[in-house]
């Protein structure tokens, strides 16, 4: 009980995270192709079928995917406390979020709710065996730092709730449950899902990478203690106003949140300023990306109800490009070039006991070059992506085919660190 | 009262800084400093290493009875580092920066999640455990300012 968290046999075995961050790109490889012949919808209208099938298949194909692999992979070293029965936890979440992203997407888009029906089976299935073992992990949490403890239980309540939420609004969608009420649940699906689940858990795992891959200051203590919580009071308040049916409460509450987006991106850019480590590598260029990404995003929760009508649809999708895309995408991606190296060599140092120089290091397991050449081709897709609401669906597809390349490079040099950690005799499992 | 977890994690701070004068020189291709910085950084890690493991380990797996537990894992990481440690120095030596800096991020990862893990766990363990022993804390100290 002693050395929970503390040995090498707790740590799980390379393949069972690994799974999760091959599967990732394929679903934005996939994402960025199927929204090429969708384009005349989605780029229109947010409420589309086409738009909320493609972003389910980033917010659970990708990032749900990601985000529960490093999950498993980091809560036994973050909060000091193993998660029980991990390998059926990881094998159920990567087969449940897979198809049931695909299902859901698919049953979605042709409108057949027996598709939709068994989506949910499936979803229900990814989830949540997933969030009871986070659950049990982070109930039992005995790290001596509660900085990051608090933004990582507040984003379970997050997964929790924007998880029945979905699943609530799908059997709507397929004819299962009364819709009463549907305009509220989506409204808090949207928010808690981006804010409640993603924002959170980058900021809590933002408190413990951002100083360690860069050697910057700590997140400034006070902020730190707050800042999820006013993410979390802000969720409450327009959880209240849906309820309760006060625009003002929602009012304070989008302000809350905005000011929270800014708060993150521009506290992180400026620790990062101040780094300690001079070398700017692919992470930190995705991760600076991604904090831009924010705070040009955070004046819209404010401004949106006050847009003329007939610009609210594409103002809300350019909105969930920037926030998906070039936040969410992109922190991901910075921090996949980080975890996916380190394990490849953590895990054959420990396996073979290999002297350090016999094996490769980090560096020539995913050679920074080739990281880079994803960021460009990233930048330049978002770039040309976040206007092509106010363009024709035509403008979209060639941003589209970029983000498909980037996707690729993304799995192509992740396979490429995994194929190496073979040859030199790391086993997966 | 946590005098260890203080004392050690100021010195891991300590240790991040030099690190990263070290890795800045390479970078920048300024051998000259480059060798200076690196001394500083690995003689730093050398006393924080000596200082756990001559000092803090025993007194720990003395009082707690358990040698196989934490304090082995931690050594076993200790032994990692030093690895990559030689690794950097070699590569120092050989004026061979990318050589160098494949090395330093490996070491950075390894060293920042080890940190992690004796500033959570092992540190507030052993100030629990070891509680009043003013000698201990004076003994790491000193190891740690030791020329
Ligand atoms: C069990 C998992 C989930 C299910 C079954 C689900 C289901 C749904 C459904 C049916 C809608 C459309 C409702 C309507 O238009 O009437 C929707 C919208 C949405 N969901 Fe989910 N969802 C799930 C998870 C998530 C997660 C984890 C996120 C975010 C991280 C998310 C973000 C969104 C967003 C942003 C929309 C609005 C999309 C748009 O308007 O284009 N969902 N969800």
């Amino acid at each position: 009980m002693s050395q929970t968290g503390l040995s090498y046999e707790q740590a799980p075995p390379y393949g069972l995270p690994l799974r999760f961050f091959l599967t990732a790109p394929l679903f934005l490889m996939l994402a960025a192709v199927a929204a090429i012949p969708t384009a005349a919808d989605w780029t229109a209208d947010p409420h589309t079928l086409a738009a909320v099938a493609l972003t389910h298949l980033l917010t659970l194909g990708v990032l749900g995917m990601v985000m529960q692999g490093a999950l498993l992979q980091m809560l036994p070293v973050v909060v000091g406390t193993p998660v029980p029965a991990s390998h059926w936890v990881a094998r159920l979440g990567h087969l449940g979020l897979a198809a049931g992203a695909l299902l859901l997407a698919t049953g979605l888009y042709r409108g057949s709710p027996l598709l939709l029906n068994i989506a949910m089976l499936a979803l229900a299935a990814g989830w949540l065996p997933f969030l009871a073992a986070a659950a049990v992990s982070l109930a039992r949490a005995r790290t001596a730092s509660p900085l990051t403890l608090i933004p990582m239980r507040l984003a379970w309540l997050g997964a929790l709730l924007t998880v029945a939420l979905g699943l609530w609004l799908a059997g709507v969608l397929a004819g299962d449950l009364d819709p009463n009420g549907i305009e509220q649940g989506l409204g808090l699906h949207v928010a808690w899902g981006l804010t409640g689940w993603v924002l959170l858990l980058v900021m809590g795992v933002a408190y413990q990478v951002v100083p360690m891959l860069q050697i910057t200051p700590p997140y400034p203590a006070g902020y730190a203690r707050w800042a999820a919580w006013v993410v979390f009071a802000a969720l409450a308040l327009l959880s209240l106003a849906s309820f309760a049916g006060m625009s003002s409460l929602a009012e304070a509450g989008y302000g809350l949140l905005g000011a929270s987006l800014a708060g993150f991106g521009l506290v992180t850019l400026d620790l990062q300023r101040r780094r300690r480590r001079r070398l700017t590598d692919a992470t930190l260029l995705f991760w600076r990306l991604g904090m831009l990404s924010l705070v040009i995003l955070a004046p819209l929760p404010w401004l949106y109800p006050r847009l003329p009508a007939e610009l609210q649809g594409a103002a809300a999708v350019m909105g969930g490009l920037i926030f998906l895309l070039g936040f969410a995408v992109s922190v991901v991606s910075g921090m996949l070039y980080k975890i996916v190296p380190f394990l490849a060599w953590f895990h054959l140092q420990t396996q073979t006991g290999a002297r350090a120089g016999s094996i490769p290091n980090m560096k020539e397991f995913l050679p920074d070059s080739e990281a880079r050449r994803h960021w460009w081709l990233h930048l330049v897709a978002v770039l040309w992506l976040v206007p092509a609401p106010w363009l024709p669906p035509a403008y979209a597809a060639p941003g589209l085919l970029l983000l498909a390349l980037a996707a690729y490079m993304l799995w192509h040099n992740l396979l490429g660190c995994v194929r190496l950690f073979r040859r030199y005799g790391g086993r997966l499992h | 009262m946590t005098p260890i977890t203080r004392l050690l994690s100021n010195d891991h701070d300590h240790c991040d800084q030099l690190f990263a004068a070290a890795e800045n020189a390479v970078q920048a291709r300024d051998w000259a400093h480059a060798e200076a910085a690196f001394a500083a950084f690995s003689q730093a890690l050398a006393r924080h290493f000596a200082a756990e493991e001559e000092t803090l380990f025993p007194a720990f797996e003395a009082r707690s009875g358990m040698s196989g537990g934490p304090t082995f894992v931690m050594r076993s990481e200790h032994l990692q580092m030093r690895e990559l440690v030689a690794q950097m120095a070699a590569a120092v030596e050989r004026r061979d920066d990318a050589g160098f800096l494949g090395a330093s991020e490996t070491l950075l990862m390894l060293m920042r999640q080890h940190n992690l893990k004796e500033e959570q766990i092992l540190y507030p363990m052993t100030d629990r455990i070891l509680a009043g022993e003013a000698d201990l804390v004076e003994a790491l100290r000193e190891t740690l300012q030791a020329d």
